[in-house]
């Protein structure tokens, strides 16, 4: 019960709290780019889910098995060089940035390939967009976060496991397509009204991006209601991912409106 | 290479002619990410300029070795390795800034920022040339993120690097430190960058 609850409070904190394009900023390029036709913009959507879910799924699999200290891999592998203690203690987590980079490049050249050869007709409709997902920021977004929950945990037992990266990665692809195909829609309105020349296409969409975030913080706080609704019991340990560190001013500021 | 614009015209262009932000509309996660403050936003700068200056020597010194088809994958690689040397160099370092731009600096490496001026630049012109094209587009992109930052941390918190310019009676618009803040602003400012564009541009057609 405490495993589903943690994964169904993972997969809404990652497709609408904290939603990746109106929250964290990545993916914008696509965002401000691709986001002109519905057709277009769910179709970006669905391919960047499918990577997104993939690429959760290597990422995880490499840094538990080869970077973290004591990884069967690697130390495994040590150990013919080394003596037992030294070989569990190697730690590669300093080259995740470059194994990451070439995994997601190379998974996306992959699904590439399988597309085109099973399913011409999804091949098609993704077009373009399957090459350039490679720079999308949200992959390797996904990847560092579910890093960040493997390397370096407290304990080993807060250490996430496979669905619950999996969980993040999905539907943070969701919450991405969500807000894509919602600014689409809005953008198709917008050819037929009188915008001021200077704003036209970028700015104006930047502009309704902030009404949009603004729109998604009313989310804020819809995850500890769902605590108190389901789990009344204090002690369930659950993952804390809206809390997030790395950002101390914004975490900070949301407690401020959540606890005036 | 009769066409190709000088090292210093491309030292120039890149300030603010081709601004990165402004014109180039690239680059645009950390540009809304990191800047609710002036210290990330230059400490962000400062790694984008150093990976992208050696992505661009690298790149250019060994532009008669690459092969079309791989190039991209030579590019990430590239920048992955010096993306790892800054984050290691920050968390050594400014250990407390490195918490604050937590995972936008691993995300250097996908920034299409540098991937492009690898492409356009450094694949194809000389080491000095592409060396200028990266301070120059390093010194862009650090100017537009100070110039939104400041409209974000004065507007914000009523601070300007972490000191008060604001009387206190100023009531904090914390909205302008959270994400709707970074979006409004470089919609805004991108907007009025744009009509001084068409102000300028029209002026001299009249003369």
């Amino acid at each position: 019960m405490t495993y589903v609850f943690d994964i169904m409070l993972i997969a809404l904190t990652a497709a609408l709290i904290n939603n990746f394009v109106l929250y964290y900023f990545v993916g914008i390029c696509p965002f401000v780019g691709v986001s002109r036709k519905v057709e277009m913009a769910l179709g970006m959507g669905l391919a960047v889910t499918f990577v997104i879910s993939i690429a959760a799924f290597i990422s995880w699999s490499i840094t538990t098995m080869v970077l973290i200290p004591g990884a069967p891999v690697s130390s495994f592998v040590a150990g013919f060089f080394l003596s037992q203690e030294a070989a569990a203690r190697i730690d590669l987590t300093v080259l995740s940035y470059i194994v990451y980079i070439f995994s997601i490049a190379s998974s996306v050249q992959f699904v590439e390939m399988y597309v085109r050869k099973f399913f011409p007709m999804l091949y098609r409709s993704f077009g373009v967009f399957l090459p350039l997902i490679t720079t999308n920021c949200a992959i390797l977004f996904a990847c560092l976060t579910i890093m960040s929950h493997v390397v370096g945990v407290e304990n080993p037992e807060d250490a996430w496991d496979l669905g619950r990266a999996i969980a993040l990665a999905f539907f943070g692809g969701v919450g991405f397509t969500i807000a894509i195909v919602i600014m689409s829609g809005i953008r198709e309105e917008l050819e037929l009204c009188d915008i001021p020349e200077p704003f036209k296409d970028a700015a104006i969409t930047l502009v309704i991006g902030g009404i949009l975030a603004i729109a998604f913080m009313g989310f804020t706080g819809v995850d500890s209601g769902l605590r108190e609704a389901i789990m009344p019991v204090q002690e369930v340990q659950v993952s804390t991912w809206v809390q997030e560190e790395s950002h101390p001013r914004v975490a900070a500021h949301f407690n401020q409106v959540r606890v005036p | 290479m009769a066409d190709m614009p000088t090292a210093f015209e491309r030292f120039v262009q890149g300030i603010l002619p081709e601004n990165p932000v402004y014109r180039q509309l690239l680059g645009l996660c950390p540009t809304l990410a990191v800047t609710n403050g002036m210290k990330p936003a230059i400490t962000m700068a400062c790694s984008v300029g150093f990976v992208l200056l050696c992505a661009n020597v690298v790149i250019s010194l060994i532009r008669n070795l690459l092969k079309p088809h791989l190039r991209i994958v030579v590019f990430t690689l590239t920048i992955a390795t010096f993306v790892t040397i800054a984050d290691r160099f920050l968390a050594a370092y400014l250990f407390q800034m490195s918490k604050t731009l937590g995972p936008y600096i691993p995300l250097i490496i996908v920034n299409c920022l540098i991937i492009c001026r690898c492409e356009v630049c450094a694949s194809k012109q000389s080491v000095f040339t592409a060396a200028s094209d990266a301070l120059g587009q390093a010194l862009g992109f650090g100017l537009a993120l100070s110039s939104i930052a400041a409209v974000r941390e004065i507007l914000g918190t009523g601070m300007f690097f972490g000191i008060r310019v604001l009387p206190e009676a100023w009531p904090d618009w914390v909205i302008m430190v959270l994400p709707p803040g970074a979006f409004l602003t470089l919609g805004l400012l991108l907007g009025f960058v744009n009509w001084l564009g068409m102000v300028k541009s029209r002026r001299s057609a009249n003369d």
